[in-house]
């Protein structure tokens, strides 16, 4: 099965080529990527990205993969610029279509949505945290799975949302993935929720029952990913069924 | 190496003749850690010289700040290839720590909370260059760049100056610490690129 | 873990992966570890890890305990895995011979 056997074979860099660019905001670009002899990925899954300077030196930082499996090599990352950034700002602004872009990957076989599931699936997204998430979301469309999906997606204000009419669609012609924001620092005019980090009332109102014992797949900065990992086992799910992956900077690797 | 990303140059400056071989400069304060951040209160924090059997000395806060401090403008180099240039401290030189300590030990063994170690020669503490400084940029010590006290020893790696110290073990012989047991060089001389085991 | 910590610095085993995966052909961030210290069982993928370091440093995310380090230098790795008493990996999916 395309996308299911990755592993056994020791990952080696391969040379991708930037075949489209999308802006999502103002300060992030979806950046998609044609590998050769890509072997395939699971949702939730991540790729590690390689720069490497005309004098050697080189910096390295991973990237969750946004799009769904496919047979195609296509691999779609979306990259938020940070300040002082090293990488980030190099792949949201100088990266241009036709470009060569090293590629370690697919990396995870633990945070990970496989088709086979039918489960409930809670996601949690915090900020840049939609991105493996969203690759879940796609993975479920694409295979016309059964499993119902919610996403809490918590974002500093409305113009911060990534993906959006995507998963408006999504949510709109499909039931069974349910969505809310929440919002951080700004919300939008009449929003019936005050601006504020996510909460157990949120989490109890928005999310499975855990009598339904959804497996729930977590991902954004690391206080946030502590935060809502723990208020998910606050309202009852088990340890066991959260899966969590934490995003930040990375050192400068050699 | 990799294939060139056309236009990547990396968070670098151009190359300073100022700067140790394969350093970059950095303006701000990276932070490096292997572990939690630990919160020292003041009034639980000593420091400790021992012999690895005795305790030799032993100084809390008050005891500490009770010794004479000396402020000091010095470049640090980061085995990770970050050089802050001209870092402006406050602390208690090792001379002034060591001068009552009676010892024939070459060694020392540096050790921090959070269980972190590192190891250098006796002497390399010695002879105004090396510190217990508690004052950064005249702000207390931050705890995530080793407050309340951390050991600065300018001339090394910077992995040698142990952040959050809380004390000196002096030996005999030898011995690897945190990092210098897992592949980075027993002295690590930035000027001679000393980065990891094997490096002359 | 110190209780007055109050900011995280680490990350977790899945940003680690891929730099051991210069050593594992297997997946690490399904494998299950024990912890040496304080004998919790958990995936690798829970493991806090440090990477703003001269090395990748794991700990146990129930004790803190060094759990895994991992260093590069010019020609070679160094794995320290005394802070684990077993690490179990999955086999399951390894790729079919001949695929």
């Amino acid at each position: 099965m395309a996308g299911a056997a990755l592993f056994g074979r020791r990952m080696m860099w391969r040379v991708g080529t930037v075949v489209a660019l999308q802006d999502e905001t103002a300060t992030a670009r979806t950046i998609t990527l044609k590998v050769p002899d890509w072997p395939g990925h699971i949702a939730g899954q991540h790729v590690d990205v390689r720069l490497t300077a005309s004098d050697g030196y080189s910096a390295v930082r991973s990237y969750s993969i946004a799009s769904a499996p496919n047979s195609e090599g296509r691999v779609e990352l979306t990259v938020e610029r940070l300040p002082n950034g090293e990488v980030s700002p190099y792949l949201t602004q100088e990266v241009a279509i036709g470009d060569p872009l090293e590629v370690r990957g697919p990396i995870g076989g633990w945070f990970v949505w496989r088709s086979e599931q039918t489960e409930p699936v809670q996601l949690i997204a915090g900020g840049s945290g939609i991105v493996p998430l969203m690759a879940m979301i796609r993975s479920r469309a694409a295979v016309g799975s059964a499993a119902t999906f919610r996403l809490l997606y918590s974002v500093r204000e409305p113009g911060a949302v990534w993906y959006r009419d995507e998963l408006q669609a999504l949510s709109d012609q499909n039931r069974s993935v349910a969505l809310t924001y929440a919002y951080t620092r700004v919300a939008p005019k009449g929003w019936p929720r005050a601006p504020s980090r996510i909460d157990a009332a949120l989490i109890a109102q928005t999310t499975w029952p855990s009598n339904l014992c959804p497996t729930c797949y977590v991902c954004g900065p690391t206080s946030f990913v502590e935060r809502a990992a723990g208020l998910l086992t606050t309202i009852g799910n088990s340890p066991d069924k959260i899966r969590t992956e934490r995003f930040g900077p990375t050192g400068d690797r050699k | 190496m990799g294939i060139i990303s056309r236009g990547f140059s990396g968070r670098r400056s151009a190359a300073d003749a100022k700067l140790p071989p394969g350093q970059y400069l950095t303006t701000d304060f990276p932070v490096l850690s292997a572990g939690p951040t630990p919160h020292i209160p003041l009034d639980q924090w000593e420091f400790v010289i021992d012999d690895g059997t005795d305790i030799l000395r032993r100084w809390n806060w008050k005891s500490f700040r009770d010794l004479p401090t000396e402020t000091f403008t010095v470049d640090v180099h980061c085995v990770t290839r970050w050089s802050k240039l001209g870092t402006f401290w406050e602390g208690v030189s090792l001379d002034t720590i060591l001068a009552d300590v009676k010892t024939d030990a070459s060694y020392a063994m540096a050790r921090s909370y959070g269980d972190y170690t590192t190891n250098l020669p006796l002497k390399d503490l010695m002879n105004n260059q090396a510190w217990i400084a508690f004052r950064f940029d005249n702000k207390d010590l931050a705890p995530e760049h080793g407050g309340p006290a951390r050991l600065l020893v300018p001339h090394l790696y910077l992995w040698k100056s142990a952040k959050w110290v809380r004390g000196v073990t002096l030996m005999h012989k030898d011995k690897p610490g945190f990092w210098e047991s897992l592949g980075y060089h027993i002295y690590g001389d930035p000027w001679r690129e000393q980065r990891y085991s094997g490096d002359e | 873990m110190n209780s007055h910590t109050c900011h995280y610095e680490y990350l977790d085993g899945n940003a680690a992966a891929g730099e051991l995966s210069n050593i594992f052909t297997m997946d690490v961030t399904a494998a299950k570890g024990q912890c040496a210290h304080c004998g919790a069982t958990k995936r690798f993928a829970e493991a806090h890890v440090y990477m703003q370091a001269p090395g990748i440093v794991a700990r146990c995310a129930v004790c803190e305990h060094v759990i895994l380090r991992f260093v590069t230098t010019r020609q070679r790795v160094f794995l320290d895995l005394r802070g684990m008493t077993c690490l179990i990996l999955d086999t399951s999916q390894l790729i079919d011979s001949g695929q």
